[in-house]
């Protein structure tokens, strides 16, 4: 028999964290700090809107690009959160979470070779769903000493001729950090004169701390060549649901409904329903679940500064960024021993990406409760590994 | 500062001043000083536990009653509402807008007992027009925080 099997498809790595997460499951009453999700369930409003969608019998397909009043409500939610303007007609694709529309956005803009900047530590995708779509990624590792902000410098050195996508995710997972105005400013005329097109993968917007998220797309010259991805999953836990979407420029955007018509037909209707109660009454929630985070996050910051571990102040989505580089092991040794002896799960930073090492990603979509049993366990741990 | 740590304590009074430091980026002194000068200003006003009674022993009944009144020249309702808030068997009493005027919530250990209360203490009271007794059958959330059992967390262990 033939090898069934492509060699794109075999010459991606599985995830890292796959590794680590059989390595849990295996553990009996194993407190996690791992999820990258929300731990508040979707609000009621919102879910009993799609019941009652249901009910009414509400089971068909959507045109392929969404529901139209779902478009216009994500346009007017673009505008009012980020001074952002598209035209929900020709800009905008509803899809199955953000993770399908970055894998639409690459497919529709990578011709085999073109090389695709990936700031790393970062989420898991971008880079598979790069060669998947035939083109090249290419690494840039982020500094501690910067914050993990992507820095001109680092962006310059990393463009070559073939370079055609940056890929810009912030607020970041894993490592909490963010992207102001300024730091974007500095980043905007390389990228113009080079004629990049920029994804912005903006999924945690709504999950800042003292400061508000900006978007790239609003700097000027950079609307009508970035591809906004965000959704759902985070910013009103929502992540089952499955519902993200992406806006830009509509020459993308139309082949990206191209592919994504063929691929998916369209987004779930229930969820899209329910996607329409959510950004038009759930502001509150936003707020509400945001003022929970930060409490969260300084509690967290706080703990882990007291045991000593250097931790730069993460201003964005939920997670903390710990070094444990005084502490003389790897990110991948000290989570399983962690993990062995003390019973919590934590990600190594290396799951998201080489430049990882020596960092651990600890999420704090938790209760404090939950949070305090950990942190006096990994305190305990520390402890013992300096003694 | 004030409305940030009513929000944060408004569900769980045990939040200790050091930890409600932390997590709101203040330091303790100043947490409990700003709670010392709420409670002295009445606005926080006690820290009861909300327990589920249910599950401890049957004999508790809580009644909910509508009482229509004539409020008192000069005084209004205020003055009713105090004579009747008074009786350690009332836990709470508002005043309405609609139909009646205030609502007693009262808790005894019989029905027997609430009966007699409102036969024997609230209803005679010169003011009082009518009641309307309301027996409670189950509670299911109270405080904004549900009674019954929650879910545990069912989300995986690791997740990118």
């Amino acid at each position: 028999m033939r090898n069934p099997l492509s060699k794109t498809v075999m010459s991606i790595q599985p995830s890292g964290i796959r590794k680590f997460f059989d390595i849990v499951t295996e553990m009996k009453d194993a407190i996690s700090l791992g999820v990258g999700e929300p731990d508040f369930e979707t609000p009621w409003h919102i879910r009993e809107e799609g019941i009652y969608t249901l009910e009414k019998g509400k089971t068909i397909y959507t045109s392929n690009a969404g529901l139209k009043e779902l478009k216009i409500e994500i346009c007017n939610y673009l505008k009012r959160r980020f001074n952002l303007e598209y035209d929900y007609n020709k800009e905008v694709v509803v899809t199955v979470g953000g993770s399908e529309a970055i894998d639409l956005a690459l497919r529709a803009m990578i011709d085999p070779g073109d090389e695709v900047l990936i700031p790393q530590p970062c989420y898991v995708s971008y880079e598979p769903c790069t060669i998947l779509a035939g083109g090249k990624p290419v690494i840039i590792e982020l500094k501690g000493e910067n914050e993990f902000k992507l820095t001109k410098e680092q962006l310059a050195n990393a463009i070559t001729d073939k370079t055609k996508i940056l890929i810009l995710p912030y607020p970041n997972n894993p490592t909490g950090a963010i992207m102001e105005y300024e730091d974007l400013k500095a980043i905007v005329d390389i990228i113009i004169e080079n004629d990049l097109f920029v994804i912005s993968d903006e999924i945690y917007s709504e999950l800042t701390y003292g400061r508000r998220h900006v978007s790239i797309a609003s700097l000027p010259g950079m609307k009508e060549r970035t591809i906004v991805i965000n959704g759902f999953s985070k910013s009103y836990a929502m992540t089952g649901w499955r519902l993200g979407y992406a806006a830009g420029p509509a020459n993308i955007i139309e082949q990206m409904i191209k592919i994504h018509q063929f691929a998916i037909m369209c987004a779930p209707t229930t969820s899209q329903y329910a996607g329409i109660e959510a950004l038009k009454n759930g502001d509150p929630d936003l707020e509400m679940m945001c003022d929970a985070y930060d409490m969260r996050r300084k509690f967290l910051v706080h703990a882990l500064r007291n045991m000593g571990l250097e931790c730069f102040e993460p201003y964005g989505a939920f997670y903390v960024f710990p070094s444990i580089k005084s502490l003389g092991m790897t990110s991948d040794e000290f989570a399983t021993k962690l993990l062995m002896e003390e019973k919590v799960a934590v990600v190594p930073g290396t799951a998201f990406g080489n430049c990882g090492e020596g960092y651990l990603r600890i999420s704090y979509a938790y209760s404090i409760d939950n949070l305090k049993v950990a942190l006096e366990r990994i305190q305990r741990f520390v402890e013992n590994l300096r003694k | 500062m004030r409305e940030r740590i009513l929000k944060a304590i408004d569900k769980n009074s045990k939040i200790s001043a050091k930890d409600l430091a932390i997590m709101l980026g203040s330091t303790e002194e100043e947490i409990t000083a700003i709670i010392k000068e709420m409670e002295d200003e009445k606005i926080i006003c006690g820290y009861p536990t909300l327990i589920n009674w249910d599950k401890v022993q049957s004999e508790r009944v809580t009644a909910l009653i509508e009482v229509k009144v004539t409020p008192q020249r000069g005084l209004g309702f205020d003055k009713i509402a105090e004579r009747i808030y008074k009786f350690d068997e009332v836990q709470s009493v508002y005043l309405m807008s609609g139909g009646f005027d205030l609502t007693v919530i009262l808790e005894g250990r019989t029905m027997r007992e609430v009966a007699s209360f409102v036969s024997e203490k609230l209803a005679p009271m010169e003011a009082i027009l009518s009641t309307a007794t309301h027996f409670v059958l189950k509670k299911y959330k109270e405080h904004g925080l549900p009674l019954v059992q929650t879910k545990s967390d069912e989300r995986m262990l690791i997740s990118p």
